[in-house]
């Protein structure tokens, strides 16, 4: 079936199967492969995206439901060939090693920091709970969302 | 200041922080197929038949194929058995034909159009399956009346391995004035890098070659003993590629079934073909980690001295050998146990065993954090039964400074020698940071209040830069290949600088680190300098990363080639300035007469003199291009000191984290961001083990912690911050003094914590609890009075 979605802000069409994942859709029908996948149980984040200005789990959105919806993934982030303050603030604090919680972990920082402007290390450790991480151990992370905050 | 020891920020993390970096999953090629492969559901069984005709004919599909497909390709090889002794060796096929023995083993493949159609066509594979007894636990693996899982291992054993001495350490124990026994568990782990794995493969009929992509952390080795051992081509017939590796910490180094799998689909369909894995895969399929059963009896005289170490292993190899298992709990774990201190005697025994449990192999420390826990544990014991604090234990029987290099006892080391130490420092420096006095002030106040806090001390040293080939390859240590690194530097005639190395990323920074060490070497811009690597095409021939050897022995191999693009650099200045090569100084960049800086080429005008050879001296061939295959003649031995602070919630069994302290020695630093990095990490992984992971089998071989809902990887909220800090202890092993950084973190952090749960839990007689600390367990011992034998 056919569904339509405005992708980082540009209007998308695809033919897919009822079952098809929203992440699936982003990476194989429109080629916007920065959307990692982790795992298979929604524990590790690494497919977050914005869907109508909200974090989601693309592993856990059928793509039927982001029929018309609003949906910015990391590759939508930059605006006018400058770094979103997050993207620069994990580059500046080491934040990322392998890079591939990467793009998950800077969109539920995004939508983190959209409920909570300031917030400390305790609030930040919590906000992003959803989203795991092997390499860095966290200490960088939370460094750089925390340098972003200040920077917004 | 040059660029080595700054912290440059990455220039890998663009790409990376935009979404543009290509993973394997990201791979598109035109007519790619999908496969999926049908794995066992039980743990140990034979397979009577397999009935593949409804899959096959599911529109989309276009295969399905068994092992008995693929009889002409060879079982894949065991790259490093356990040295000097019987190895009862057995390992994997692409897809078993005959018998599984773990969960997960594949068994039959279906490649179609798209994944979710190979998916839907796995469920219409009828196997008839007979299952057999199942044992998985090391020890009763071992007892007579056990399952049987190999034939040519009788009671399950891989092999019986030993090192040290068993007599002299006999009698040390008996000389001793206090001796302590414990059976203590190092629970299973799975290293879950965030990547799951996977393998897309084109075959090209016209040249017969093949083109791999694999998420491997040694593509040169990959592509070696895929051909030479599993396919039998020559080596020059296959190009492996691993393209953005999302971690590995380990269990991305060996060569696995549905690589060769792939790789030989591709050809017999001609098409590419991609495999990538799910997480559910990669709990059963991908390997796993440590899984010890250890005895332990440690001797000691009154004053804290340490007499004597024995230590008894089970060493669980699950149902089949991966590429270089056995040589994890052998090599890298018994040459350890003397860890930081002098020891008189130390015997090591250990049993690597077969069970119906998934793959176990190297993972991030492989064998030194399992040593590692021996030790510090065993010290806290010995601190214990002689009214010690447990810091001067430890002090008392460090290998003084001024005694490197030393040789640990009883010949365990195999004849290396620690390269340097000052272990005292490290523990200083760390206690400096808690203010220890204090703490135990607090503590006892805290304790009459009811609230139970504790501190855990973790000295270690760790066995870094695996190489020497002349040391690992000796035959009694079993490590089928050397263990040198490669590096070419080319600097073209623009200035430009390519550098290839045959060591590979995958989240450690290379593109970063060597390209400081080559900027410092030749004084030029950093950002004159691109790193290529993981591509076996247009890169020497290298062992891959892992063991933190990249630094060491990698980035050596990248400093020599850069030393001899000097050397030939001052040569043709001689020739370009019409001076003797003997009053020739490279510096800043440039060529120069000593004493006289205005007579100097730079090397930018050496490189395009050199690039279009209008005038060489005679006997020069043009072109500044020179390759190191560096071979250390030692390993390098970090060290430090950890400390942990915690309270344990006594309504509960919670452990709180309060304090975690790492003081480390690696030698000197490249990129002191870049290490930091690495043992935030370490200590991360180390920490998990110690209160939240664990991979747990029932008694019919299911993993009951197949997934990430059933294994706890700990999130941000799980951990602590860590206050990091360093001593600087040069090592003489090579001209950058430097160690390795990896796998420290993991290896200090996992004793620290539970020494510091122990101590918080002494008012309650409790002396040991196996891992994971969890809030159930932990609560039991502090309302059962001890857990120790």
């Amino acid at each position: 079936m056919k569904v339509s979605m405005k992708v980082n802000g540009q209007l998308r069409e695809a033919d897919v199967e009822p079952r098809w994942l929203l992440v699936h859709v982003l990476r194989e029908k429109f080629g916007l492969t920065g959307t990692n996948v982790g795992c298979d149980t929604t524990q590790c984040g690494a497919c977050t995206v914005l869907m109508n200005d909200m974090a989601v789990k693309s592993c856990n959105v059928l793509a039927v439901q982001a029929d018309g919806a609003e949906i910015i993934t990391i590759e939508g982030l930059k605006t006018d060939g400058q770094y979103h303050p997050l993207q620069q603030a994990f580059w500046d604090e080491h934040g990322l090693q392998c890079g591939f919680c990467t793009p998950g972990m800077i969109m539920a920082a995004v939508d983190l920091l959209k409920h909570e402007a300031q917030p400390n290390y305790a609030q930040i450790r919590h906000g992003i709970e959803g989203n795991l991480c092997r390499c860095t151990g966290y200490e960088n992370i939370v460094r750089a969302i925390r340098q972003a905050a200040d920077k917004m | 200041m040059g660029v080595l020891g700054q912290s440059i920020k990455r220039r890998e993390d663009p790409r990376l922080i935009t979404g543009e970096a290509k993973y394997l999953d990201d791979l598109q090629m035109a007519g790619m197929a999908h496969a999926a492969i049908l794995r066992s559901p039980f743990a140990h069984a034979k397979i009577k038949s397999i009935k593949t005709e409804r899959a096959a004919a599911l529109p989309g599909v276009i295969g399905v194929f068994t092992g008995k497909d693929f009889m002409e390709l060879n079982p894949l090889p065991c790259a490093w058995a356990a040295g000097g002794v019987e190895n009862h060796l057995n390992t994997p096929r692409c897809l078993e034909p005959d018998r599984v023995t773990h969960t997960g083993m594949g068994v039959a493949v279906v490649v179609a159009q798209d994944r979710y159609t190979a998916e839907d066509a796995l469920a219409l594979i009828e196997v008839d399956w007979e299952p057999l007894p199942v044992v998985t636990n090391a020890k009763k693996a071992t007892e007579a009346g056990a399952p049987q899982l190999h034939e040519n291992a009788p009671k399950n054993i891989e092999c019986e391995w030993q090192c040290g001495d068993a007599a002299a350490t006999d009698a040390a124990l008996k000389s001793a004035d206090v001796v302590i026994k414990q059976q203590i568990i190092n629970q299973r782990l799975i290293p879950t890098a965030m990547e799951p794995r996977g393998c897309v493969a084109r075959y090209d009929s016209a040249a017969d070659e093949y083109t791999v992509w694999a998420t491997a952390q040694a593509p040169h080795v990959m592509r070696l003993i895929t051909t030479a051992f599993v396919f039998g081509i020559p080596e020059t017939k296959m190009r492996v590629i691993s393209p953005q590796v999302g971690g590995g910490f380990g269990a991305k180094i060996y060569l696995y079934p549905e690589y060769v799998l792939v790789i030989a689909l591709s050809k017999k369909i001609g098409r590419a073909v991609k495999w990538m894995e799910t997480r559910r895969e990669n709990y059963v399929a991908t390997t796993h980690g440590r899984d010890h059963i250890t005895e332990v009896e440690i001797g000691a005289k009154k004053d804290g001295s340490i007499t004597g170490l024995r230590v008894h292993t089970y060493a669980n190899m699950g149902g089949i050998l991966s590429t270089i298992a056995p040589g994890i709990p052998t090599t890298l774990y018994g040459r350890l146990l003397s860890g930081p201190y002098k020891i008189p005697h130390i015997y090591c025994h250990v049993l690597n065993v077969y069970t119906n449990t998934g793959m176990v192999d190297a993972y991030r420390g492989a064998g030194r954090p399992e040593a590692t826990y021996v030790l510090e544990r065993a010290m806290d014991w010995v601190a214990d039964a002689l009214g010690m604090d447990p810091v001067q234990v430890r002090r008392k029987n460090f290998i003084p400074s001024n005694e490197f290099p030393y040789t640990p006892a009883d010949n365990i080391l195999a004849g290396l020698a620690y390269d340097s130490g000052d272990y005292t420092k490290t523990l200083d420096k760390a206690l400096a940071m808690l203010d220890y006095k204090d703490f135990r002030e607090e503590q006892a106040a805290a304790r009459k209040q009811g609230k139970y806090l504790g501190v855990g001390f973790s000295s270690y040293i760790e066995l870094c830069g695996v190489a020497p080939s002349a040391w690992i390859g000796l035959p009694n240590q079993g490590w089928g290949a050397g263990l040198w690194e490669s590096a070419n530097i080319r600097m073209h005639l623009t200035g430009k600088v390519v550098v290839t190395t045959g060591s590979q990323s995958h989240g450690q920074g290379h593109e970063t680190t060597m390209a400081q060490i080559v900027a410092d070497q030749l004084g030029i811009p950093v950002d004159d300098v691109i790193v290529q690597h993981s591509d076996t095409l247009g890169t020497p021939f290298g062992y891959g990363s892992y063991g933190s050897r990249s630094g060491a022995v990698g980035g050596i191999a990248v400093y020599r080639a850069a030393e001899r693009i000097k050397e030939k650099a001052k040569r043709l200045a001689a020739h370009m300035l019409e001076a003797n090569v003997q009053d020739l100084i490279y510096e800043d960049g440039k060529v120069m007469v000593k004493g006289v800086p205005a007579k100097a080429k730079t090397i930018q005008e050496i490189a395009l003199q050199s690039a279009v050879g209008y005038s060489l001296p005679q006997g020069m061939e043009p072109f500044l291009d020179e390759t190191s295959y560096y071979d250390p003649p030692n390993c390098t031995y970090p060290f430090g000191t950890h400390i942990c602070i915690v309270e344990v919630d006594a309504q509960t069994g919670k452990t709180k984290i309060l304090r975690y302290i790492a003081v480390d020695d690696v030698g000197n630093v490249i990129n002191p961001m870049i290490v930091d990095g690495q043992v935030h990490g370490g200590i991360a992984q180390g920490v998990a083990q110690a209160l939240y992971e664990g991979a747990v089998y029932d008694d019919n071989g299911q993993l009951v912690s197949g997934s990430l809902m059933d294994y706890a990887v700990p999130t941000a909220a799980m951990l602590p911050s860590y206050e990091t800090a360093r001593t600087v202890t040069p090592s003489p092993v090579n001209p950058l003094g430097v160690k390795g950084a990896g796998e420290t973190g993991t290896i200090a952090s996992t004793p620290a914590v539970v020494n510091a749960v122990m101590d918080a839990l002494k008012p309650f007689g409790v002396k040991h609890i196996d891992m994971p600390l969890t809030p159930e367990k932990v609560w039991r011992a502090m309302h059962t009075n001890g857990g120790m034998s």
